[in-house]
């Protein structure tokens, strides 16, 4: 029988992790995100698995690098700063194509920023992050049940594509308390990994590398890590859609902001506006199809992030001028309520704006003015 | 006739890119008949860094991982940590290992990983041109210290088996010298007991080899030999700084 359990987002991530056979985690601590490497402490080593809390980012990922050439599902976890300092690292970890989880519960950037929440680093995961032609597949969690049913997805893609898997949360979803549903019916599938460095017994030798002299060798790598994520295009995109067939107006949203949107639309709905919601799962592979569909079909959008404006982009492209893209956002922390997100939408449906009480749940007003 | 010299099995058959009389080459043959010697040739994964030596992978015939510049001890940590009854080792220059990567060798070494490191220290950035180092002499002129080392400018050579030796972490740390018949036979000697050692669980060691770049010193491979002798173990003065 499965067993359900009140869990933080973190925590939530660290049982997927276990579901999904993690052998070795390697860590550093930064806050939101702290409770990963807490429980990972103990969870690793009792389920026979490897936990070592490394001296940076820099070499947690560097070991992540050793422990998944040595054919063994290894993830990281971090926020912001510490995923920029990744960079270099998960740039070699896709280049030699292996495969890893890695976490970011995004915080309030740039600079060291603040531990609230964040969407700023959208660019950094979704275009590659650091040097060179790759990307990460990534997945953006809504809620505790997410974080845990994602960990086995995330590395089973990881291992599918030989790539490095980003689960792109902010502190909210980190940090917020939700009951989990701890099941075990996630498909186990083998991937061999004869590729791996673990010793050359009956076998020539294997050898993990990014250096390609040969410019022709090299071109040859793009090609193939394009081929790979035309693939995940067609086969791993996900996404999530509410009321959006008769809507006239489309928010798009992820993680926390997409929470909140979908309150936002039954308010909106409860006052006659046609709106309706698409949250992207997977934020690499983009949904662009499924969005240049619904603009096709009139739809006109708004992008709601906690970011001064990153994945309106990516909805932009796939729209390509056909329909009215707007977009909201609150930065340095600050959550968006349904209220100030109502206001939005009805200003684009021409009403007035409602009182705002800056409580999530107080119920809208119309303006007295 | 009597065979009295052969090729190891632990070489591939690709011929060495590394310039003529550069230590490099000597030292990845010496590796290699080490895991020869010790049978452990398929069970070994080594880690190749970025200087002059990234291209190991191309020379030695056990597994290789190529690590991004100065986090080898990272990458075999996370090998060795995994697959505990592997041997796992790292092969690193000094701007490598002892400027880029302090902090990846530093902690390597405190935790008491069970790697076995193989240190070459020239005293110059070899790949990329012949630069300062941290281990570049005081006086001794690179092509971004055109006119010497001066400390007041750029600081002091690090002495890594020193350095390393302070902490608890560490096994073995030794330093050697091979400019002689006798210096060679103790560097292999050093070389073999960094594995044994490793083989044996007792955790880190580290062999630093005094070595050249007869290219971008300028010299003759005679005369960097003099030069070691003379002005390098001065300041890196070989010895076994550990082992336990
Ligand atoms: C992050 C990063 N910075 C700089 C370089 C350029 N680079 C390549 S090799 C090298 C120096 C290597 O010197 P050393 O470790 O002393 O080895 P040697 O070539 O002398 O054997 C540098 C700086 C790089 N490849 N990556
Ligand atoms: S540049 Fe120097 S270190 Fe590199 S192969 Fe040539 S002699 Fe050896």
């Amino acid at each position: 029988m499965a067993k359900r359990k009140l869990l933080k987002g973190n925590v939530g991530l660290c049982y997927g992790a276990i579901a999904a056979r993690c052998n070795a985690f390697f860590g550093y601590p930064i806050t939101p995100q702290n409770e990963v490497p807490e429980y990972m402490s103990e969870l690793m080593p009792a389920n026979g698995g490897v936990f070592i809390q490394a001296e940076s980012e820099l070499a947690a990922i560097n070991m992540v690098y050793g422990a998944a050439a040595a054919g063994k599902r290894a993830m990281t976890s971090s926020s912001s700063p510490g995923i920029s300092l990744k960079q270099e690292g998960i740039s070699y970890i896709a280049a030699s194509e292996l495969p890893c989880v890695i976490v970011n519960v995004q915080r309030g950037g740039p600079g060291l920023g603040n531990t609230l929440p964040g969407q700023a680093d959208y660019f950094q995961a979704v275009k590659g992050g650091g040097h060179g032609d790759y990307r990460l597949l990534t997945l953006a969690p809504w809620s505790v049940q997410d974080c845990y049913d994602f960990m086995p997805m995330a590395f089973d893609l990881a291992d599918k594509y030989r790539n490095p898997v980003m689960i792109l949360m902010d502190a909210i979803i980190g940090q917020m308390l939700e009951q989990v549903d701890l099941h075990n019916d996630f498909p186990v599938t083998d991937f061999p990994k004869p590729w791996a460095t673990n010793g050359a017994k009956s076998r020539t030798h294997n050898i993990v590398n990014s250096l390609w002299i040969d410019p022709d060798v090299m071109e040859e790598l793009n090609n193939r890590l394009k081929a790979k994520y035309e693939m995940a295009q067609r086969e791993e995109t996900r996404f999530q859609e509410f009321y959006t067939k008769d809507a006239e107006l489309v928010l798009v949203a992820y993680g926390c902001p997409a929470r909140i949107c979908r309150t936002v639309v039954d308010l909106a709905r409860e006052e006659g506006m046609r709106v309706g919601l698409l949250r992207p799962i997977t934020l690499y592979p983009f949904p662009s199809q499924q969005i240049a569909a619904l603009a096709q079909n009139g739809k006109r959008f708004m992008v709601v992030e906690m970011s001064q404006g990153q994945m309106v982009e990516d909805v932009r492209l796939a729209v390509n001028g056909m329909a009215d893209v707007a977009f909201y956002g609150r930065t340095g922390g600050i959550v968006p309520n349904p209220t100030e997100i109502l206001n939005e939408v009805r200003a684009s449906f021409g009403k007035p704006p409602v009182v705002s009480y800056y409580q999530n749940t107080a119920p809208c007003k119309e303006a007295t003015n | 006739m009597e065979k009295v010299f052969e090729r190891t099995k632990g070489l591939t058959d690709t011929e060495f890119g590394y310039c003529p009389g550069c230590h490099h080459s000597v030292l990845h043959r010496m590796v290699a008949e080490t895991l020869e010697e010790l049978d452990i040739l398929d069970k070994t994964v080594g880690v190749c860094p970025v200087g002059c030596a990234v291209f190991m992978y191309e020379y030695m015939s056990c597994d290789i991982i190529e690590a991004a510049h100065g986090r080898a001890p990272a990458v075999a940590t996370g090998v060795k940590r995994v697959i505990p009854d592997r041997i796992v080792f790292s092969y690193q220059g000094d701007g490598d290992l002892a400027s880029i990567g302090t902090a990846e060798i530093v902690h390597a070494a405190a935790r008491g990983e069970n790697i076995s490191v193989i240190f070459i220290n020239n005293t110059t950035y070899g790949m990329t041109g012949g630069q300062m180092a941290p281990t570049t002499l005081i006086n001794q002129k690179t092509t971004t210290c055109p006119t010497g080392r001066n400390p007041a400018v750029n600081g002091y050579p690090i002495r890594v088996c020193e350095m390393l030796a302070t902490l608890d972490g560490p096994s073995y740390i030794e330093r050697v010298c091979p400019t002689s018949p006798a210096g060679f036979a103790k560097t292999k000697k050093a070389i073999r007991h960094a594995f044994e050692n490793q083989i044996a669980g007792k955790g880190f060691s580290l062999v630093e080899v005094l070595s050249n770049c007869p290219t971008h010193l300028r010299m003759t491979p005679i005369e960097t030999y003099r030069r070691i002798d003379e002005e390098m173990t001065k300041v890196f003065p070989p010895g076994v700084f550990l082992d336990r």
